[in-house]
This record gives structure tokens, C-alpha cells and sequence, in this order.
């Protein structure tokens, strides 16, 4: 790891500073100034490092300046590579690398939003977070409460690109849906039947999650990160708590890592599992999503038992798990996993003895992987297009070091391999689950309760059902925090659904959304 | 074809048969904290340890006034274990809809110690009784909607815990259809708005527009922690809070989030409700 830094050091000595504190699993990388574009490039060129998150931090009234941080990871190292840029407050821009990041995009132009930070030289420097109709603030700035009191909303909406051409139509749908789903608002033009291009409009949800971080004691914030996207309580909360302690350097005892293990892979299946099912709904096999909507309840009890929630809540805690199990509910682990299992077989041999529905999914909505690498996809979206990534194996945390588990990765990228991907993983997870009840270890649940000392920087990282969740953490006092930037997987493949779905009838937009089923609310936070 | 007709066969009828028969609950599950008030000595770390402010404390003139909200309620155990004594305790308890955001909300009036902790109770005030939701509402569901109840459901901010177990009520064990009750695509269509929250900045133009577009009369039903009054998130810059800041509310149902049970009470409640006001 040295070697890393000393090499930067090397080749771009007036711009690399210094290494900050050390910290396990992570490195720290400062620069002197705000262009961190030729060690960016260095990274990702000489070590085939990814750029996993792009962020922003208001540190002017501490030390004078902002901050960018661009996260890294890199094949074969298990450690996070972070480059730390200052921006000078009187002269709040950095130079903008989306025009040759495309994956930057979006995170850019939230650093813009939140922070006035201007992200110079931007392809598309439009608001992204903030709607156009805001008032000119800047939510993340210290000196904005989180309290203020906005205005009403006034001038022009956001104006989409011009549908232009003879037969071609624009469809507005959203951010109301007709479905049970989240809001957001997809602007389609088509011509005919296909689709010529989607405009995405997010942020419909956004509730000051990243500011909330800032105003509660640290205990408090884990059920805030409980609610950050519901359908993955327990992987944001997990990802925030590990941020937490590889700040103050808990140590979580070995039962505490193996209860982890065990609930992060039932959320994974019973969400892989509904999607499943919903997916052969929407190509019209609807009698398949009626079989996994009762497998899936046969999951969510089982999470009651366990944690006394059918999504996982109330069970997150920095240094282990909020409650211990007695030798009865971990007896019903095993017997509802077998039963899982054989009711999942016979539901995934009904899809696929479905040739209609199979005709459905293959070919649609493909994302083909130098786009999906280009752009950064991560998570099952990811692996269904060549990007072989996972934070269970990449960056080991609770017991997945001491577990056998494949990642299973394909090439097609149509909606057929991101469900092949669910099912995989899947069969996977209720290995893993089985293998971790085996082996759960005695001793204490969780590690005694300490005061997080305050100055501390540190990022949390878990492999989500949906893919990579990224918490990165600066303590404060007072077992408080300073800032929270929550990366939902979703972050990341938004754009990739705009890919996905060009040339594609619109009556499949349906299932070429599900099958990403990103959430709404981890994007708008 | 045949593989599909076999499976149906061998599951059977999956359907609970909730509320006729009590629901299926894990002796786990974190249901309505119970308070003793009587026992209770000191509010201070249970309000403390509350991630959401449901407990409150105004202390005024040698009194102390404890507030309890189940509307911001996320039912996550903690004042149980931060009150000494077994004053407060969980119980498996989720049929907690109301038709008045005053009803979720308990008040005892306490003497005030110079140290700080409280005795004498000197008096409560509690949740009014349950009502009786299936015989009735059913009749009114028959009698004033064809025995077809069409809801939208809105989502107007939510994490979307709730929308999870929103869609689970489609499913067969839930299977809200047996009561003639199906969710619509368009709020046109719709005799009932089920609202998730907290209300956004960004959402609120969408449900004015959506609850103007649903045809009278109609019902509102707010779900969750976040849709009764903020939850979590509360108010704040990007947040309006509870739904009916923003639109009229006839049914509350607090859960973080309501298991698909609570929902169906909730909307049931909300359908005996409308036949009682027209």
C-alpha cells in the first residue's frame, strides 16, 4: 500500500501531499489543491482502479476549505484508495472529469447542488438533486440549518430535451406511477412503438436524510440509516455501523459478524425472490409472482422471529447486533431455508418452463458491459453485464471471509441475465445462511457501548441485494457526526436504465425497470 | 401448463384468514410499547433513548406532563429497555389505526421531583377503544361501493418500507382482493388514497394534483410513522411531515412499517368510518 502512495508521490509530487491518519482497510490520499483529474486517471490507467463514489464535504468553517473525496477500489487489494482534493472556499470549483467519466455525472453535479461547488467544464452542469424550481441554496453548506423554511415554488419546471421529428411522441409518466413503486418521473420519446430515448428526473423523494445524519447522536442515526432505502434496513444500517467502527476501532465480536452475515443474506433473498416474481409479471406469468409473493412471506416471518421485524428493523448496532438469539429462533433458520429451497426450485422451473416468458426477457433492455463499465454499474445490474464485482469478496466484512461463496457473473445483459443473476445468487445465499447458522459462534452479541471519538474519517461498505452501499463518515463530538454521505447502488445505475431501454417497445419499459429495481428514496435520500 | 395446474393444486389455499382469525405473529415482534404510568419513575431515559421524539416531556410548575405518540412511533424497543422497572413493554399489539390523529396519542400528568424523576401520578389519558372492523366495515364496503373498494396508493416520499408491505397485501397469504378491494393505476379510478410519507418538497404538487384528481367522495389513509407525522425525518427543509399537512386525513395507521395486517385494519376502520359519516 505504500508502494501506492509512494508512486503518486513520485509522479505528481507538487499535488500529493501526504497520506492522512491510517486507518484499517482504507488509504487516505491528500492533494494540495482541487484538481485531482491527472492522479484520477493514474489510478485508474496504472491500477485499473475504479472510481466507486464521488463526494463532497463543507469543511470551511474548521479548516477553510471543501472538500472532494473520489473513492477507489482496485482489483486484488481489499483496501478503499481515497483522494482527498481541497477546494478553496473563496474559490469553490473543481474541474468536472464527467465528460470523460461518464459514471461521475450525476455525483458531480450533486457536490454542485448541495455545496455550490462548481463543477467546471461539466458536459450538463443543470441541477440534478435540487429541482430547477428551488431557491438558490445550498443544503449541505454548515451554514444552512436544516430547519430553514424554503419559500413557495416559483418559475419554470424542469424542461426536458425537445421531442422532435414527424410520428415521434412524447410520453410523461410519473412521478406518480400506477404501480406500488416510488416516485420519479421518466420522460420518454418514441416513435411508434420503440423508444428513442428516456430523460429521468429523480429526486422526488429527497428528505435532508445527509443533513439528519448531522443533527442526531450516533445510536440515533442507526435507525436513521435504517430508512434510507426500507427495503434494505439492514444492509444501510450494517454499512453505517461499519463506518462507525472502523472510525473508533470497535472490534464486533464473532457472533455479532455471523448474525450479521446470516440477516444480510436473507434480505438478499427475499428481495431476489420478489423480484423474481415480479418480473414474470410484468411479461404477463403472473401466477409465478403469486408462489414467490408466499415464499417470500415464509422469509419475512422468519425475520420477525429473528429480529422482531419483517424488514430487519430494529436489530442494527454499532459494535455487533442490537439483540441476541436464544437456541429457538435460531432453530427455525434451518427448517425455513429448506423450505424456502424447495419452493424456490419449483418456482424457478415454472419460469423457465414458460417459453413465452422466456421469449420476453431474452434480448430486452440490454445493457452491453463496456457500457455498463463506462458508466459504472454496479451490483446485480452489474454482474448481468460483465462488471464482476462484490464487496462480500472484494472487501470482506462480517464473516464472508470465513465463507464459500461464488459470484456468479454473465456477459448478455438483457433483462433474462439480470433475473439469472437473482436466481444464482439466491441459491448462493441460502448456502451462506445455512453455512453461518452452522457455524455461529458463542460469546457476546455485541461489543460494550464506547463514546466514538470525535475528528474521525472512515468508509462503511456492504454488498446490498441491489449492489455496492457505500457510508463514508467524519465524527464529531459529542458521539455525533459531522457528515454522512450515503452512495445507494441505485446512484450508480440510474443512467444505465437510460441505456438499457433505447430501441427497446415501450410495453417492455415495465420489466426492463423492474429487472434493476432500484430504489428512489436510496437515490433521492 | 400442466406444471403450473400441479403446483396450484399441491399449495392449496395459502390465504390467512385474517381478521376473522387472529393473525399470525412472532412471539418476537415489536408491537405497541405498553406504558405503566403508575410505575414509571423517570421518562427521562426512555424519552432520551426514543429515535423518533414519540416520547415527550414538559415539565412546568412542579409538574411534569409525559406525552406518548404512536404516530411517530418506529417501534423499535428501545424505551422498553431504556425504562427502569418494566414500566414500559413491548406487546405483540399492531391493530393501532385511528380515525383521529388525537387518538394515538397518551398524556399522563405526573408530581415533579427537585431530582428530576417524577411520582404521584395524578392522572392519563388513553387511546379510545378499538372498533370492531370486519362485520361492519364489510357491510359498508357491500353497501356503499358495490363491494369493490378501488385504492391508489401514493407515495409521497417514502423509504419504501412501506410500499413493501403495501405490495404484500396482493399477495396470496394477504390477498386483499377477497374483501373486493384492488389498487388502481390512476387516482381517477380510486375511492381511496393510500399515502405513504413523509410528504416532500417535491412531492407535494403531486398529491395536491393527485387528491384533486380522485372523484368524491373519497378517503384518505395515512400509513406509516413518516406518512402520520414526519417520523424520522420530521420537517425540515426538503420535508413537509405528516400527510395531512398537506391533504384531509380520515385514517391514521402507525407501523414503521404497518405489517400488512395493520393495513388492512386500517383501511377497514377507514371504510366503517365512511358509512358512519355519509
Amino acid at each position: 500500500m505504500t508502494s501506492l502512495l509512494e508512486d503518486l508521490r513520485e509522479r505528481f509530487p507538487e499535488q500529493v501531499r501526504a497520506s492522512a491518519e491510517p486507518v484499517s482497510g482504507q488509504v487516505t490520499i491528500s492533494l494540495n489543491g482541487p484538481d485531482a483529474t491527472a492522479v484520477v486517471k493514474h489510478l485508474m490507467t496504472e491500477y485499473a482502479a475504479r472510481l466507486a463514489s464521488v463526494f463532497g464535504e463543507d469543511r470551511v468553517a474548521a479548516e477553510g476549505v471543501f472538500y472532494n473525496y473520489y473513492v477507489f477500489d482496485r482489483p486484488g487489494d481489499a483496501s478503499w484508495v481515497i483522494v482527498k482534493a481541497p477546494i478553496p472556499a473563496d474559490q469553490p470549483s473543481f474541474p468536472s472529469l464527467a465528460a470523460e467519466l461518464p459514471a461521475v455525472n450525476w455525483q458531480e453535479r450533486e457536490i454542485q447542488d448541495w455545496f455550490g461547488v462548481e463543477a467546471a467544464g461539466h458536459p450538463n452542469p443543470r441541477r440534478v438533486a435540487l429541482h430547477d424550481n428551488w431557491p438558490d441554496v445550498h443544503p449541505l453548506r454548515k451554514d444552512f440549518a436544516l430547519g430553514t423554511v424554503l419559500p413557495p415554488f416559483e418559475g419554470e419546471r424542469h424542461v426536458y430535451r425537445p421531442t422532435l421529428g414527424e410520428g415521434v411522441f412524447r410520453i410523461p409518466v410519473g412521478p406518480v406511477h400506477a404501480g406500488i413503486i416510488e416516485p420519479g418521473h421518466f420522460n420518454f420519446a418514441v416513435a411508434g412503438e420503440p423508444i428513442l430515448y428516456l430523460q429521468l428526473r429523480m429526486f422526488y423523494t429527497h428528505k435532508a436524510t445527509e443533513k439528519l445524519f448531522e443533527s442526531m447522536p450516533i445510536p440515533r442515526a442507526v435507525f436513521l440509516a435504517e430508512s434510507i432505502s426500507g427495503d434494505s434496513a439492514f444492509s444501510h444500517a450494517t454499512a453505517f455501523c461499519a463506518a462507525i467502527e472502523r472510525a473508533a476501532e470497535i472490534e464486533v465480536p464473532a457472533r455479532a459478524r455471523y448474525a450479521r452475515t446470516i440477516l444480510l443474506e436473507l434480505e438478499r433473498i427475499a428481495n431476489h425472490i420478489a423480484d423474481i416474481g415480479a418480473i414474470a409479471t410484468d411479461v404477463g406469468f403472473g401466477i409465478a409472482n403469486a408462489h414467490a409473493g408466499r415464499v417470500r412471506e415464509m422469509l419475512l416471518g422468519l425475520h420477525e422471529t429473528l429480529t422482531g421485524s419483517r424488514s430487519l428493523r430494529g436489530m442494527a448496532r454499532v459494535g455487533g447486533v442490537r439483540r441476541d438469539w436464544q437456541p429457538l429462533q435460531i432453530a427455525r433458520i434451518a427448517p425455513t431455508i429448506d423450505a424456502v429451497e424447495r419452493e424456490f426450485r419449483d418456482l424457478v422451473a415454472l419460469i423457465q418452463s414458460s417459453d413465452s416468458t422466456r421469449d420476453r426477457l431474452e434480448h430486452t433492455g440490454v445493457l452491453r458491459p463496456e457500457k455498463a463499465k463506462t458508466l459504472g454499474v454496479v451490483g446485480v445490474a452489474g454482474r448481468a453485464s460483465g462488471v464482476d464485482l462484490d464487496v462480500r469478496r472484494d472487501h470482506p466484512y462480517a464473516a464472508y471471509a470465513k465463507l464459500e461463496f461464488r459470484v456468479p457473473v454473465y456477459q448478455a445483459g438483457d433483462v433474462r441475465h439480470r433475473m439469472q443473476v437473482r436466481i444464482d445468487e439466491v441459491g448462493e445465499s441460502l448456502r451462506i445462511v445455512r453455512a453461518a447458522t452452522a457455524a455461529l459462534p458463542g460469546g457476546a452479541h455485541r461489543a460494550p457501548a464506547q463514546p466514538i471519538p470525535p475528528g474521525r474519517c472512515a468508509l462503511g461498505a456492504v454488498e446490498g441485494w441491489r449492489g455496492e452501499i457505500l457510508h463514508w463518515v467524519r465524527t464529531g463530538e459529542d458521539n455525533r457526526l459531522e457528515r454522512c454521505k450515503v452512495k445507494d447502488p441505485s446512484i450508480n445505475n440510474w443512467p444505465a436504465i437510460v441505456e438499457a431501454v433505447e430501441g427497446n417497445i415501450i410495453a417492455d419499459f415495465p420489466v426492463i425497470n423492474k429487472s434493476f429495481n432500484l430504489s428512489y428514496s436510496g437515490t433521492d435520500r | 401448463m400442466f406444471h403450473i395446474l400441479q403446483k396450484t393444486f399441491s399449495v392449496g389455499v395459502a390465504t390467512a384468514d385474517y381478521p376473522r382469525v387472529p393473525a399470525r405473529v412472532a412471539e418476537e415482534f415489536r408491537g405497541r410499547p405498553e406504558f405503566d404510568f403508575a410505575a414509571w419513575r423517570d421518562a427521562r431515559p426512555a424519552a432520551a433513548a426514543c429515535p423518533t421524539g414519540a416520547i415527550e416531556i414538559h415539565d412546568r410548575d412542579g409538574a411534569r406532563r409525559v406525552t406518548v405518540d404512536y404516530g411517530r412511533c418506529i417501534f423499535c424497543g428501545e424505551c422498553a429497555e431504556a425504562a427502569a422497572g418494566g414500566a414500559v413493554r413491548m406487546t405483540r399489539e399492531f391493530e393501532l389505526a385511528a380515525s383521529d390523529r388525537r387518538e394515538l396519542v397518551l398524556t399522563a400528568d405526573y408530581d415533579l421531583h427537585p431530582d428530576g424523576s417524577h411520582a404521584g401520578l395524578r392522572g392519563t389519558t388513553r387511546l379510545s377503544g378499538a372498533v370492531d372492523t370486519a362485520e361492519r366495515a364489510g357491510a359498508a364496503i357491500r353497501k356503499l361501493l358495490g363491494r369493490s373498494l378501488a385504492i391508489r396508493q401514493v407515495d409521497a416520499g417514502s423509504c419504501n418500507g412501506c410500499e413493501q408491505e403495501i405490495g404484500a397485501l396482493n399477495n396470496p397469504i394477504h390477498d386483499i382482493e377477497r374483501f373486493g378491494i384492488h389498487f388502481v393505476a390512476s387516482p381517477r379510478h380510486a375511492d381511496m388514497l393510500l399515502v405513504t410519507g413523509p410528504v416532500t418538497r417535491n412531492m407535494e404538487l403531486a398529491l395536491r394534483k393527485t387528491y384533486a384528481a380522485a372523484p368524491e367522495p373519497k378517503i384518505v389513509v395515512a400509513v406509516g410513522a413518516c406518512g402520520i407525522s414526519g417520523g424520522i425525518f420530521g420537517t425540515n427543509y426538503a420535508s413537509l411531515g405528516g400527510v395531512d399537512a398537506v391533504i384531509p386525513v380520515d385514517v391514521y395507521v402507525p407501523g414503521c412499517p404497518p405489517r400488512p395486517q395493520a393495513l388492512l385494519h386500517g383501511i377497514l376502520l377507514a371504510l366503517g368510518r365512511l358509512r358512519q359519516s355519509q
